[in-house]
Parts: C-alpha cells; sequence; structure tokens
C-alpha cells in the first residue's frame, strides 16, 4: 500500500476502514494480512484426474498444500486443514500452458501487422529515424536479446485472467519487437506483483525474420535478416573463444570488445536455452531447420501451420515445434470476388491437420495462441486439430507436459504428479468437449472460480447506460462509488466501477426486464473477491443490494447527468 | 467431413494432382527412350529422324536407329524437335522476400540461396516455356550485391533440391544508375545512401577488395600463429561478408556484373584487373558491343537482352545488334531474360539474333543453352545434347527458333517435369478440388455459425472480443509480407534487373 510521508492518505485511511467492513466484517486484526488468511490447503474428492505422465485415475483424491500438489491417489488421507472440495462428476487436468504469448506484456494487438506470430511478429515499433538506420550487421540492428519478459511484466494485464479462465495456468512470454526480441520467461498466470507469476525468467531465445528497415535500414529483406542471424551467432561463438583466451593470456592480445548483444546469446546458449525460429510454409520450415543447423541450435520452429507437408523431415533433424492455434482463414475484409490460388485453399484446409500429422511423424510439438482472442478459441482450434487426426491425448500433452518440457520446467509443472506446482484446471467433462465448462482453475495452489457470464432472460426495460452514483452503508458508516456502465441493445451490460479501493471493470452483467445484476472483483486488500450489484432501475435511479464473501449491505443510486440533461 | 461425396472428390483431385504434380515420375524405370525426333544437338549439329537413350537421369545415347532397352519409356517425337533444355542466366524468380538488400552498398552477406522459394509459380511457368535451369540473382541495388544461385527448374522439389548441385558459387555486382539510386528517393529526413555516382560506385568496389585483402591477412596471421603453436592467439572475426570477396580473390567465386554504359564497363574490367580476378560475365551489357574487343580480351561473357532499350537514361545506347556483334569479337554471349514473363520464350528471343545480327540457327540456339551453361561454368553438365550430360530436354512441337513452337514436354535428369497434355488434365481435376474445397470451407463456417447461435452457447465476455486487423497468418504461396513502404519506392523503374 502507498503511504505518504506525513503519514497516511485519505484513500488509504478510507481502504482500511473498508477492508475491516468487506473483508473481515469487523472480526479480523486491522494488521491481519489477507493472504495470511488465504486457503493454501485443498482436497479434491472422488474426482478423476488425468495426470498426462500417467493414465487418468478415477474417483480419487488430490490434495493441494502450499501451492504443490501434495498427494494423489485412492485412499489418500485428508489433512484437517484442507478445504475439502467434493470432485464428483469433475475431472483435473494439468493447468494449460501457452507455448508462446504475450500474455502479461501488456501488449496491445498490434493494428499494423499481419497476422499473429509467425506473420507480424518483430514488426513494428517506432517509426524509423535516421539515426536508428542500421548499416549493417555491427550495428546491431532491432537486438535486445539480454530483455527478459519477466523483467516487463504487468501483473493487472487483462489477458492473464482472460487465459485463466479459460484454463491457461502457464505461458512462455516473450518480448515481442525486433529481430531478437528478449527472452521468454515461462510464467503463471495469477499474482499480484510480477515478479509473483514467475517461474523461469530466462527459457528461451526468439528470433524473427522481419527486418526493420525496409531500403532504409540493415536488414531490408529475408535473406538480409538470417544473414544477419548467422553473423551474430558465428560473433558469439567467436567472443566466447576471445574472452577465454584473452582471460588466459591478455598481454597476447589485443583486448576484446564487450558486446551486450553477443553476451546475452552466449549465456543463453550456455544455460540450453532453445532459440525460437519462426517458420509457417513447408519452404519456411525447411529454411529454418537450416537456419537452426547454422547457428548450431536444436531446432525449434514456431508457427509450423504446414508441418502437415514436411513433418518427416521434421522428425529427422529431431525437430520440436511450435504450432499456431490461429488456423489460418480467409481475410474478413478481403475482396469477395477474389480467386484464391488453390494452393492457398490447400493450406487452408490441412492446416489444422498439421499436429496430427506431427503426433504420427513423433515429431515434439506444443501449441501457441498465435494472436487468438482468448482460451476458448485456442480450445475450439485445438478441437479442429483433434477433429483432424489428432488423438486428444496427444492434444492435451501439446498444452502440458510437452510445452514443458521443452523450456525445462516440467521438472515441477506440466502434469499433475506429486511435488510438482498444484497448476490444475477443473472442468464438468472432457476438456475438448464443445458444452464442457471449466469450474475451477489452481494456478501455483491458489483457487480461481470460474463463472460463466449470464444471459438476461427477457429483453430489458430502460437503460443503464450512463454515469451513477450509488450509496450504501456498511458497520463503518455510509459510502460512496460510481458506476460508468454502457448497455447493449441486448442488455449486456458493461463498463467499470469505482470504490474505494481502486476502479474495477465488469466481469459480467445484464439487465433483464428492469432487474439488473453485475459483478466486479475488487481488492480490499490482499486478494481480489468478487461483488455482485442486484437490483432493479427505475428512471434515473436504481436501488438493490451488494453482497460478497462474508458482506451483504443495500445500496441506492442515480444518474445525475442524465437528470440534469432531463430537466434541460 | 460429413459429406463423402465432397470428401471423395478431394480425395480424388488431390491423388490426381498428386500424380501429376511434381516429379511427374509415373514412368520413371530410370531408361527413356525419345524417337523420330530432330534433334537440335547445340554442339553436334542437327539429327533428322534421331534418338535420344535416356539412362539414370542421363543422356546415354544420341543418334539414329538406337533400339529402346527393355522395360524403357518409348516416347514417339515424330514430327517434333528436340533441343537441350533453356538456361536463363539472369533470373529473379523463386526468390522469398525481398530480391534486393539495398540498405547497404556492399550485401555480400546476404544470399538467395538462403530464400528460394520452390512454391513460386513462376519456376512451374518458365519450366513450360523450356527453361531447366536459372541463374537466381539478387537485384542490382548494390555495387557488391549479395550471393546468387543457379538452380535446376525441378517443380515440386523442395529449396534444397531445386540448387544446382555442384555449379561455381557466385555473386551480382551492379554498376550506373541502380546501385548510384538515380532513380531513386529516400524519405524525407532519411539521408541518401553512399555511393551517389559511377566514381562512388567504383570506390565501394575498390575499397570492399582493400577489406577482403586485409581480413585475408588476419586469417592469415592467425593461422600461421596457431600452426606455430601458439595457444594464445585469438581468432579473427568470421565475416560473412569479406568471406565471399576474399573467394572472389582466390578466383572461387563468379563475378555477375550489372552494367549498361561501356565506360562502366571498362572501368569495372580494369578494376577487376588491378586486384588479380576476373569478371565471369556481365549482365545486360547493352553499350558492350562498343567494348566487345576489350570484353573478349579480358575473358568475361555478355548476357544480354534481345531487344530491350530505352527504359532509363543509361539503356539508350542500346542495340539489338548488340548479341551479335560480341558474338562476332569472340565474347561468349547468352541471352537472358530478367523476368519471369520473358522467360518463357527465350528461344524466340534468342531467334531474334538471327533477325538482327544475321546469326545462324546454331549460334541462336546457343545463346540460350551452352553458352548460359559455359557463362556459369556448368556446361561439362548441361546445354547441349551429348552423351554423358545431364537429360536436360525439351520438346518441341515446332522448330524452337519459331514463333509457332510451344514446348510439349520438358526433362529435367531423365524425368518429365513439364507435359502440356497432362497439365492440360491438370486444370479439370484442380477445378474441381478448388470448388470442393470451397464447399467444405462453406459448409464449416455455417456449421460454426449455427453452433454460435444455438441458446445457451458460451458467449465470450467482451474483454475476450479480438480487436480487428489481426489477419490469418500467411499462406503457403502469399508473398510473404513486406513491412509498409512508403510511395516512393513503389515506381522504382529497373531495379531487378
Amino acid at each position: 500500500m502507498k503511504q505518504s510521508k506525513n503519514g497516511r492518505s485519505l484513500p488509504v485511511v478510507l481502504a482500511w476502514v473498508l477492508l475491516l467492513a468487506l473483508g473481515f466484517g469487523g472480526l479480523g486484526s486491522l494488521q491481519r494480512s489477507a493472504s495470511a488468511d488465504e486457503p493454501r490447503y485443498f482436497a479434491l474428492q472422488n474426482i478423476k484426474v488425468v495426470p498426462v505422465s500417467g493414465p487418468p485415475i478415477e474417483g480419487a483424491t488430490l490434495v493441494i498444500a502450499k501451492g504443490r500438489i501434495a498427494a494423489l491417489g485412492t485412499g489418500v488421507a485428508i489433512p484437517p486443514e484442507a478445504w475439502v472440495i467434493d470432485g464428483k462428476g469433475l475431472t483435473v487436468y494439468p493447468g494449460l500452458f501457452d507455448a508462446l504469448s504475450d500474455i502479461g506484456l501488456g501488449v496491445a494487438a498490434p493494428a499494423e501487422s499481419a497476422g499473429g506470430r509467425g506473420a507480424g511478429r518483430g514488426a513494428g515499433g517506432p517509426a524509423v529515424t535516421p539515426e536508428m538506420i542500421s548499416r549493417g550487421p555491427q550495428d546491431r540492428p532491432a537486438s535486445t536479446p539480454w530483455l527478459e519478459a519477466a523483467d516487463e511484466l504487468k501483473a493487472d494485464d487483462k489477458k492473464i485472467e482472460t487465459w485463466r479462465s479459460g484454463g491457461f495456468t502457464t505461458a512462455l512470454s516473450t518480448p515481442t519487437r525486433g529481430l531478437f526480441p528478449g527472452q521468454g520467461s515461462v510464467i503463471d498466470l495469477a499474482g499480484e506483483r510480477p515478479g509473483d507469476l514467475v517461474v523461469k525468467p530466462a527459457a528461451s531465445v526468439e528470433v524473427t525474420l522481419n527486418g526493420p528497415g525496409g531500403f532504409f535500414g540493415f536488414p531490408g529483406s529475408l535473406m538480409g535478416a538470417i544473414a544477419y542471424i548467422e553473423q551474430v551467432y558465428l560473433d558469439a561463438e567467436q567472443d566466447t573463444a576471445a574472452q577465454r583466451i584473452y582471460a588466459a593470456a591478455p598481454r597476447a592480445n589485443e583486448r576484446p570488445d564487450y558486446d551486450r548483444v553477443l553476451r546475452a546469446l552466449e549465456a543463453a546458449q550456455a544455460a540450453g536455452e532453445p532459440v525460437l525460429i519462426p517458420a509457417n510454409t513447408s519452404p519456411q520450415i525447411l529454411r529454418g531447420l537450416v537456419l537452426a543447423e547454422k547457428i548450431k541450435a536444436r531446432p525449434v520452429l514456431y508457427g509450423v501451420q504446414q508441418g502437415y507437408a514436411v513433418a518427416t523431415a521434421l522428425a529427422g533433424k529431431q525437430a520440436v515445434a511450435l504450432v499456431n492455434a490461429k488456423w489460418p482463414e480467409r481475410e474478413k475484409d478481403a475482396d469477395p470476388e477474389a480467386e484464391e490460388p488453390l494452393r492457398t485453399l490447400r493450406a487452408r484446409d490441412r492446416a489444422p491437420g498439421t499436429p496430427a500429422a506431427l503426433a504420427k511423424a513423433g515429431v515434439r510439438f506444443a501449441f501457441y495462441d498465435g494472436g487468438l482472442s482468448g482460451p476458448k478459441d485456442m480450445l475450439k482450434n485445438v478441437k479442429k486439430a483433434i477433429d483432424a487426426g489428432l488423438p486428444p491425448e496427444a492434444a492435451l500433452r501439446a498444452l502440458s507436459l510437452t510445452p514443458a518440457e521443452i523450456y525445462g520446467v516440467a521438472d515441477r509443472l506440466g502434469s499433475i504428479d506429486v511435488g510438482k506446482i498444484a497448476n490444475l484446471v477443473v472442468t464438468d467433462g472432457d476438456l475438448f468437449g464443445e458444452k464442457t465448462k471449466i469450474k475451477l482453475v489452481f494456478v501455483d495452489g491458489r483457487k480461481f472460480e470460474i463463472k460463466e457470464a449470464e444471459k438476461p432472460k427477457e429483453p430489458p426495460k430502460g437503460d443503464l447506460t450512463g454515469k451513477w452514483s450509488l450509496a450504501f452503508s456498511t458497520d463503518q458508516g455510509q459510502m460512496q462509488a460510481t458506476a460508468d456502465l454502457a448497455m447493449s441493445p441486448g442488455g449486456s451490460v458493461s463498463g467499470t466501477v469505482t470504490h474505494p479501493f481502486g476502479t474495477s471493470p465488469l466481469l459480467s452483467g445484464y439487465l433483464s426486464a428492469n432487474s439488473f445484476t453485475f459483478t466486479i472483483s475488487a481488492d480490499p486488500g490482499g486478494r481480489p473477491q468478487e461483488f455482485t450489484f442486484s437490483g432493479t432501475v427505475e428512471g434515473n435511479s436504481i436501488k438493490g443490494h451488494i453482497n460478497g464473501p462474508g458482506f451483504a449491505t443495500e445500496f441506492t443510486g442515480t444518474r445525475p447527468g442524465a437528470a440534469l440533461a432531463a430537466g434541460e | 467431413m460429413k459429406n463423402p461425396s465432397v470428401l471423395g472428390t478431394i480425395l480424388l483431385a488431390g491423388l490426381f494432382a498428386g500424380l501429376l504434380a511434381p516429379a511427374l515420375a509415373a514412368q520413371d524405370s530410370g531408361v527413356t527412350l525419345i524417337e523420330n525426333a530432330t534433334i537440335l544437338t547445340v554442339t553436334k549439329g542437327t539429327i533428322e529422324n534421331g534418338s535420344i537413350l535416356i539412362r539414370n537421369g542421363k543422356i546415354a545415347q544420341v543418334g539414329k536407329n538406337i533400339k529402346a532397352p527393355e522395360g524403357a519409356t518409348v516416347i514417339d517425337a515424330k514430327g517434333m524437335y528436340v533441343t537441350a533444355g533453356i538456361i536463363d542466366c539472369h533470373s529473379h524468380i523463386a526468390v522469398e522476400g525481398n530480391v534486393n538488400e539495398g540498405s547497404v552498398a556492399v550485401s555480400s552477406m546476404v544470399g538467395v540461396g538462403d530464400v528460394i522459394n520452390p512454391d513460386d509459380i513462376d519456376i512451374y511457368r518458365d519450366l513450360a516455356g523450356g527453361v531447366t535451369t536459372a541463374n537466381v540473382l539478387h537485384g542490382s541495388a548494390n555495387p557488391i550485391g549479395g550471393l546468387n544461385q543457379v538452380i535446376k527448374l525441378r517443380w515440386g522439389k523442395d529449396a534444397e533440391e531445386l540448387k544446382f548441385e555442384g555449379a561455381p558459387p557466385g555473386i551480382k555486382f551492379a554498376l550506373g544508375e541502380n546501385p548510384k539510386r538515380n532513380n531513386f528517393n529516400p524519405p524525407p529526413g532519411i539521408p541518401r545512401r553512399y555511393p551517389e555516382s559511377r566514381m562512388g560506385v567504383m570506390d565501394v568496389i575498390r575499397q570492399a577488395f582493400v577489406d577482403a585483402r586485409e581480413y585475408k591477412k588476419s586469417w592469415d596471421e592467425y593461422n600461421k600463429r596457431v600452426a606455430a603453436g601458439d595457444k594464445a592467439a585469438i581468432p579473427p572475426r568470421r565475416d560473412l561478408k569479406l568471406e565471399p570477396l576474399v573467394e572472389v580473390l582466390e578466383g572461387k567465386r563468379y563475378v555477375h556484373s550489372h552494367c549498361y554504359r561501356a565506360d562502366e564497363i571498362l572501368q569495372l574490367m580494369r578494376l577487376a584487373e588491378e586486384f588479380g580476378f576476373r569478371i565471369r560475365t556481365l549482365q545486360h551489357v547493352l553499350e558492350g558491343y562498343r567494348v566487345a574487343d576489350e570484353i573478349a580480351a579480358h575473358g568475361a561473357g555478355g548476357s544480354t537482352f534481345s531487344d530491350w532499350w530505352a527504359y532509363k537514361m543509361e539503356a539508350y545506347e542500346a542495340i539489338p545488334y548488340n548479341a551479335a556483334m560480341m558474338t562476332r569479337r569472340g565474347v561468349i554471349v547468352s541471352v537472358n531474360s530478367d523476368s519471369a514473363e520473358e522467360a518463357r520464350h527465350l528461344n524466340q528471343e534468342a531467334a531474334k539474333t538471327m533477325k538482327y545480327g544475321g546469326m545462324t540457327e546454331d549460334e541462336a540456339l546457343r545463346m540460350v543453352t551452352i553458352n548460359p551453361a559455359i557463362q556459369l561454368g556448368i556446361d561439362k553438365r548441361v546445354g547441349s545434347i551429348e552423351p554423358g550430360k545431364d537429360a536436360d530436354l525439351v520438346i518441341y512441337n515446332h522448330h524452337p527458333l519459331s514463333v509457332y513452337a510451344v514446348a510439349q514436354k520438358v526433362f529435367i535428369d531423365g524425368h518429365i517435369y513439364f507435359d502440356r497434355e497432362k497439365d492440360l488434365a491438370m486444370r479439370e481435376a484442380q477445378a474441381a478440388e478448388r470448388k470442393a474445397l470451397l464447399e467444405k470451407a462453406k459448409k464449416a463456417a455455417e456449421a460454426e455459425k449455427k453452433a454460435g447461435e444455438k441458446p445457451g452457447a458460451d458467449r465470450k465476455p467482451d474483454s475476450e472480443k479480438k480487436p480487428d486487423g489481426a489477419a490469418p497468418p500467411q499462406g503457403k504461396d502469399e508473398k510473404p509480407k513486406e513491412p509498409p513502404k512508403p510511395p516512393q519506392q513503389v515506381a522504382v523503374a529497373g531495379f531487378l534487373d
């Protein structure tokens, strides 16, 4: 919490007051931190477990203790401190792993980019100025391999919650701009502070082939980008040797240069971090294999949507594939009259068959989002791969254990095994089933309940759009909040509520006839909790209840702006 | 896949395409006999009613009355003409991405061989015009450009398999307006690249070779220290830009230089002689007729257009007699395309030298077969119909120097890579496949839409709404998207040549 030099500021005092009112109902001590109160022991009983590392177990008990999986099996003793959850009819899978993403980096979708990862990645950035023009490899254009995603994380990135709600507990998040954008970090998708998220800060090195320059800076072509990458790795090799020899005989040689780009790559190489190379079409894939050989790296390619055509070649080189799950589509604003080449149609038809082909050829692969908007689209697209012949077990593995192996964290996550991090997703059926709902997600043993957005039962009567002033009473007296809402013609409500703890976006909301309900997640101290506002609207006034964990009160509200406008 | 008929069509069409498309290898017993043909051997005269026996990709026998061995595929070429596959000494097909690394004056660190795109449809189109080998060059934006790649047009094979194995490596140079960039202005605020004059172009080339010599020296010194047992020697940095230039100095890499004017041609040859190497080919060389004796004395080949001129200032003094005049002065001359379209009728481009300059039929044919093979150092393998050479052959329905000539079958390494009859048949199958794929996609989209409308179907929270403008990833044959270019770049005349 913020604390001004001359004592507590007014909002802080208010916060403490409301914390008391909302969180602990006056029972708890003011000094007690919320996280200490957070349950850390769970037991899922009578549940089907799909560990991925072994065969499924029916009617099992899974015990979570302090962030890790403490016990698993039938007839496992439940520790007395555990919060017992009856898992009848539920299935627990390892938390899903997005193998290449920008989750947590607060990156807005690049509007100018030609597509998701593998297409537009690496492009963009600030406009080129004369000082930025690279005149050759020696200028190290668009190269920042020392950056680690872990140092750039924003714990409040909306994507974290979006993906977590869809069952994704883990991601490889990497910086996005440049030829060597930086190193990827394995992150868990929950935490208050950026550092809480980080499982492994330096887990991968990514290269892209999108030069910054056009005709105005090196590299301005695909062949230039390839030559650049090759040169940088040659330089790194020479730098390693030069450092070693110079350290042994400093008086026998001219002092070698220091180059931050090379040192970062050498360190990554020494740590065995995979180098991720973009390759989507079959010629690009084969070219990627050649490039990997040139830079003496184990081939790990991303994109790989035409892997169906070259699966054998990938297997032959023992390559690893990160498959972009954003299957190719006809561009939405494409000329409807334009006739597409047959090859484009074929590629579009066959792309979802790539994972099946890779599995059959024995190529290790994982899925990544490729700029898909959310986890539902991702699972839907993985389902398409299953429909095209990928065994569901292989699909699940490609979303859990395999990416963990690729990034060297399979010893701590990626499957349900005793001792591993308790990253779990609990569903009411088969993970890839059309009607399956995700009920719970555990990230580092922290429980997140997933609520489906409800739909209005009747068409809305009235309009919630506008700025509302809300008043409600607590044990501590009268409180104020404002709600800035927007309602769609169908009745769904979105917007924000500003309250003493900050501003929270609506998680869900709707107006059915004149009854409304909307939910926010507010953080009265320690950890976020959900509060639901429900009631009725009558012209420019609303009234109803606020309900939260251990908290309930009544509220009233008016729409002063609208009243004013109406008064004129 | 709920519609079996659609699925069936796709499978059938795919099967059909698979049979026809790449290697067309159905009749590969390894032995083929082409008989009853008029054979234009290029180097050994014309054989009427002749036969060519192909074994294991090579020409085994050429002559009259060759009996078909058992199991051989026999092609009756009655009334047809067979000649060696056409070699295009200046091409830019099958390149993925920008063909110029134009950001720097010396771009010898880049290589076309790194970015061969075997799916480029121009390969198939040029193949259909009888081209079997192409010298794929970097563009002409730089005094010293990137490395070239000689390929065989083995349509259906992957990039590495297209490469002409054993072809001597080369590099592109360029002189005149393109490298000094007269016809090209950077956007405001971006400085012009050096050089901006013909003097500057020569300076860049000379400086690069001075650097290359120094580079070579640093390695020689290092190797000497190591050989003397000095364990404290730090290896020099390997420089991908200078390594190919060292190879040029050592005569291990061919220089193919874009040029137009007589003065710059002389300048370049003299510069090369100063550094002790030879220019292998002068490309375009439109004023070559003015300095043909000097070119012949230097030992450079000339690879020119049949009759393009005046498309920019430095091309005003071109004449269509150029190829013939250089030939008469002892220069090995080829006629090239520099264009995926032009390449499809290089045989007729060569024929123009008969009208302009009075070349004989054989001399004209040589311009697109054995002469470019000599220029590229691959004449032991291709360029004429002789026993022992690669079976790269074209069967034409008319004399290849006639305007009526249409390639019927094109062989590379003894395999048929283009067959006009089969191509025509394939079009129908492909139309059916296209229709089936579109229908399948339409049905899938409808099914998805229907599922989305179902009551109780998952609704995306607003936070998941996707920002528009996220285009699908690149399809197989879409050209890679270059970063948006400023408008000044759009109308750059002759930049590829």
